[in-house]
């Protein structure tokens, strides 16, 4: 950790300015935005990031309340794999085919339905039954800074392109506001919450949350939406060296968000060791060396008299 | 599946006679209810065209919050005497419990809306123009979305410190998609502008998927002490 981190960072560090030099000088200026499209290269990776993040979290919630029994761990694992060969064969059907946006191909979906399975089995292989729960506060504390983010460069570009800061009734602005809320209040549920099972309640939350999210999503879907529609995939009117920019750039980010998560993963790492340590170490005491302390200790909480 | 309904109606009279006896969430969500309204009220001083657009929102922003302060009580009268323990410890299914809270919450929370819609009525001057009968399934299936939410919410925030301030920062973000659905269709029937069916639909979806999560998960919530 100590030797790897410097290098880690500093190989960030480079990447984000390369990708700074990308997005500011490299990638040709938008014909009708100008030069205000620019934040697309943080807008646009930093929400994938985060989505991303919050996929991962809900992920490893998932995998903590299937731990609680080896059956429901079985049966969780047959759902996940039911669903990727649903999402895997589900899209070359000619009438699922039909409602999927133009430009998005059926062989793209069904690729990223594997790739979400098998996060999911990498997850379980990769973080033992007791990680899962640090993976989850990790992911989802840095899933909030990301949208932060999003949500703050998003009316910064909204203002001047379309001429107001936010449009209420949009699909994916509240989609994602809603998103930011949940996680928030999952942060204040472990902040509040002093039992030991706090990682329990945490982990029904987010799924509470990833059930809410695609209500929210359909629940616009009847409004007219002001977004533009996903660049990747959905139409293909962006420039190839722009697009060249985009994923440079959502690389860089995706390179950051990682760092930090893994500090932060460490850093509460140590922390319950350190607590567990604390919490073995006032079992351990002896009766005498209490009584002793107890004994040091009496003129101290007199005060002075 | 005996034990289950013996044990839920055993809980829900129970609770149900408390409440006839003490009154104490009823009295408390419909003064609460009322100081809304009037806050509102003054607040806003709308012709009754424009009313029929807001009243929707106030209608349901009223009951959101009148139903925190009964959902609060719900589980904090388990907690004197142990009673939470000595549950968690028989071998009585959790779910039963579960139903049965909920049913006694959607209870008071309708008996209250039931109260204080002539109240809306009066100080509007409301005048539905769509079909009035939609109305009911709205009210219905929006106050099951609340209660049943809330209901789970409020189990898990009796782990939290400070937790009658712990239930609206866990519940509201979640209710978002059905408070959406319950305005929508309010304002869509008052107003008789645009068919409700989509988001009498909606609010079905959440109470399916959501009854369906909490009846799941509470076994988890009720044992994580």
């Amino acid at each position: 950790m100590k030797k790897a981190f410097p290098i880690l960072a500093g190989l960030t560090a480079i990447f984000l300015a390369y990708a700074f030099y990308q997005a500011m000088f490299v990638a040709p200026t938008d014909f009708a935005q100008g030069d205000v499209y620019r934040i697309i290269y943080y807008h646009v990776p930093s929400a994938w990031t985060a989505f991303l993040l919050f996929f991962i979290n809900f992920l490893a919630s998932v995998q903590y309340l299937a731990n609680a029994k080896p059956s429901w761990r079985r049966a969780v694992n047959w759902v996940v794999v039911l669903l990727g060969i649903v999402g895997f064969i589900a899209p070359f059907v000619p009438q699922v085919r039909a409602q999927l946006p133009t430009g998005m191909y059926p062989s793209s979906v069904a690729t990223t339905a594997l790739i979400l399975v098998g996060l999911y089995f990498l997850i379980a292989r990769f973080f033992p039954e007791q990680n899962v729960d640090l993976l989850a506060v990790t992911t989802a504390e840095v899933g909030v800074v990301f949208c932060t983010i999003v949500l703050i460069t998003g009316p910064i570009w909204a203002r001047p392109v379309w001429g107001i800061w936010w449009a209420p009734g949009d699909i994916r602005l509240t989609s994602t506001l809603v998103l930011w809320l949940i996680y928030v209040s999952y942060l204040v549920l472990r902040r509040f919450s002093d039992s030991a099972q706090t990682q329990k309640l945490a982990a029904v939350l987010a799924v509470f949350g990833a059930l809410d999210v695609p209500l929210v999503y359909f629940s616009i879907w009847f409004f007219r939406t002001q977004h533009p529609q996903p660049v990747i995939g959905g139409g293909g009117s962006m420039d190839p060296r722009m697009l060249h920019t985009l994923l440079i750039s959502w690389m860089a980010f995706l390179c950051f968000a990682y760092l930090i998560c893994w500090s932060r993963f460490q850093l509460e790492r140590l922390r319950r060791e350190v607590e567990e340590a604390e919490a073995l170490e006032s079992l351990l005491e002896t009766p005498s060396s209490s009584a002793q302390i107890s004994k040091a200790r009496v003129p101290l909480s007199r005060g002075p008299q | 599946m005996n034990l289950f309904w013996s044990i839920m109606l055993a809980t829900l009279a129970k609770d149900i006679r408390l409440e006839w006896r003490s009154k104490d969430a009823l009295n408390a969500m419909l003064f609460f209810s009322l100081l809304v309204v009037v806050i509102f009220v003054f607040s806003f001083d709308p012709l009754a065209e424009e009313s029929r657009h807001i009243v929707g929102g106030l209608v349901w922003v009223a009951f959101l919050f009148a139903a925190v302060v009964a959902l609060n009580q719900t589980w904090a009268r388990e907690l004197r005497n142990q009673v939470l323990d000595a549950y968690r410890v028989s071998p009585a299914p959790a779910t039963a419990l579960f139903v049965a809270k909920v049913l006694g919450n959607f209870l008071f929370v309708s008996v209250l809306e039931a109260l204080m819609t002539p109240l809306f009525v009066i100080f509007y001057n409301l005048h539905v123009l769509g079909p009035a009968w939609q109305l009911i399934p709205v009210a219905l299936l929006g106050t099951w979305a609340l209660v049943v939410n809330g209901t789970f919410f409020a189990a898990m925030s009796l782990r939290t410190r400070s937790r009658e301030l712990m239930l609206p920062l866990l519940l509201f973000p979640v209710s978002i998609p059905a408070v959406l659905g319950m305005v929508a269709a309010t304002t869509s029937i008052l107003t008789g502008e645009n068919p409700a069916h989509f988001y009498i639909v909606l609010l079905l979806t959440y109470d399916v998927v959501f009854t369906t999560a909490c009846i799941g998960l509470f076994d988890t919530v009720l044992q994580a002490e």
